[in-house]
């Protein structure tokens, strides 16, 4: 069972938007955002509902991804629509005892639920079309100029790829040291929370024991080969921004212009 | 030619812990490495063996005796990247040496490190996984592959960095039999077509028995160092440090002595069994006579 876990929620491919420079995709999936808050107005929003429904298509990921990727944030999407619903001042609709509900509180809530599950699809479809480790490349290589500052770029992106390397294998060793305490007949699948809690601290301390040995074994096998941090480091991969990458920042920025000019001349719907 | 590697008078001790006196792992061994030798380390465990292996590129130094690796005392700390391009080493766990999530980015690991421009680096990269026979699986995670797959993936990180030497610890003490022939004939291709020196720290006495040269190790004392066949001829002082010997070595040496006149240097399977059958023509001649 464990052994089904992927990592991130990469879905492979070759489209468009695969091969994007992961720098320029991480910095449009910003933009993006940007474009989604600064829509004020329904026909502002409808530009960035277009826009998920060109990359979907673009992308070829299923477009039951969608609805994966909303699955875990509902919860939010629900609270909060019910807040705007029964909590904004207005022009009344129906009352009931202490629950009202206005005509500007729907419609806040409608907009308010569509730019959010509309943020969730649209930063989801940068995990499912960018493997982790060119994320990994592409933020290390954005936030480059913050080592001038002093912070640690090179060994985060060193980690993060290290942890990427090492889950696998650590999933299986879960797998082998359950399977090793099921023999010695641990009971890990009945009682409740607490007792299941409690059934796997005899799993977790042999796997932190042999993830620090692993880790003191990593560490001399970088320092053969050389490893003294980011210093003077070259990469084997160099990342190039082309036509593809300028095709589809000039799409997004024509959105993000059509959300402007629509907030400064479409009229008021309210 | 001058040794690659050349250890003097060398001891090694862990430094002592409140009320435990210090631990002594080597003691005075000298040794030579020349250019272009295979050569088997042999001991059991807690030997001094892998502790031998890790002042060859400086992971370890010395407590007493100098270590020099093409001529470089592995003290000086300026040439420690000198010293570890020119020996590299290949630890037993594979799943725990490597770092990358894809094969090729790993194999590319250390020429990363070293600065080196990027095109070369691909040109490089592809040459070691050629000559590992892995550039097949340069795209994949090293999760997918099998056990002694990895090892030549960590063998090929190592080459890429043009080595004169690899050293080698127990590198199949953790694969099955399939993945111990793979990384085996990995190893031996690349002492013979490349012409690098290998150090093969082992406990198998086969693996040793391929090599040109056998050092046994007891105690953190060298105790023995010649070609297979004048190493496995001293079978006691062998099975006193608790070291077997080949299966066929142990059979002649068994039959030597219930009298049998059989040759003291045998090694190999085939050698053993023409011992045998010229062993049982002469006594059927014999037994005609």
């Amino acid at each position: 069972m464990l052994k089904d876990i992927t990592i991130g929620q990469y879905f492979p491919g070759k489209s468009v938007l695969h091969r994007l420079d992961p720098r320029v995709k991480i910095i449009l999936t910003f933009l993006y955002i940007v474009v989604l808050f600064a829509a004020s107005n329904p026909l502002g929003l409808l530009i960035g509902i277009f826009f998920l429904i060109v990359a979907y298509g673009v992308s070829r990921v299923p477009p039951r991804m969608i609805l994966k990727s909303l699955k875990p944030v509902l919860p939010i999407i629900l609270f909060t629509t019910l807040l705007n619903v029964f909590f904004i001042e207005g022009e009344i609709l129906w009352h009931w005892a202490f629950l009202t509900i206005t005509k500007e509180g729907v419609a806040t809530a409608v907009i308010m639920s569509v730019r959010i599950a509309c943020l969730i699809a649209g930063t989801s479809l940068l995990t499912y079309t960018t493997s982790p480790i060119a994320l990994t490349d592409g933020l290390e290589r954005l936030m480059g100029p913050l080592k001038k500052i002093r912070f640690p770029v090179h060994e985060l992106a060193m980690m993060m790829t290290i942890a990427l390397r090492f889950i696998p294998t650590l999933i299986e060793e879960t797998d082998k040291i359950m399977s090793a305490q099921k023999a010695r007949g641990a009971d890990m699948e009945s009682g409740g929370l607490m007792q299941r809690a409690k059934a796997l601290v005899p799993v977790l301390i042999p796997l932190f024991v042999s993830a620090f040995r692993r880790a003191d074994e990593l560490a001399m096998a970088m320092e053969c080969r050389c490893y003294r941090g980011g210093e003077g480091r070259t990469r084997m991969k160099q990342l190039h921004v082309g036509g593809v990458d300028a095709v589809c920042t000039l799409f997004v920025l024509l959105c993000l212009a059509g959300v402007i000019a629509v907030n400064l001349y479409a009229p008021p719907l309210f | 030619m001058n040794p690659i590697i050349s250890a003097k008078d060398v001891t090694f001790a862990y430094p002592a812990y409140e009320g435990e006196a210090s631990q002594t792992v080597l003691d005075d061994i000298s040794i030579d490495i020349r250019p272009g030798e295979f050569v088997a380390v042999l001991g059991h465990n807690g030997s001094g063996k892998s502790t031998l292996a890790k002042h060859f590129n400086a992971i370890l130094l010395p407590s007493g005796g100098t270590v020099w690796v093409a001529g470089i005392d592995t003290r000086i700390e300026d040439k420690i990247y000198d010293i570890r391009q020119t020996v590299g080493m290949v630890f037993q766990n594979p799943d725990n040496q490597l770092v990358a999530t894809i094969v090729e980015e790993d194999v590319a690991f250390a020429l990363e490190n070293l600065g080196v421009p990027p095109a070369e680096i691909r040109a490089r990269v592809d040459d070691a996984l050629k000559s590992v026979g892995m550039y097949e699986y340069r795209e994949h995670a090293p999760h997918q592959l099998s056990g002694g797959q990895k090892q030549r993936i960590a063998i090929a990180g190592v080459i890429a960095m043009r080595p004169r030497c690899i050293v080698l610890d127990e590198p199949t003490a953790m694969l099955d039999p399939r993945g111990r022939e793979e990384v085996l004939a990995t190893i031996r291709g690349l002492n013979r077509e490349h012409g690098i020196t290998v150090v093969l720290i082992t406990h198998y006495m086969d693996e040793a028995a391929l090599c040109d040269r056998v050092v046994v190790v007891d105690n953190g004392r060298m105790l023995l160092d010649g070609v297979p066949k004048e190493v496995f001829s001293h079978v006691t002082i062998l099975k006193e440090v608790g070291l077997d010997v080949p299966q066929v070595t142990e059979l002649a040496y068994g039959l030597r002595c219930a009298g049998y006149p059989v040759p003291e240097d045998i090694i190999f399977e085939e050698e053993c069994v023409d011992a045998i059958a010229a062993l049982l023509e002469g006594r059927h001649v014999d037994h005609k006579n």
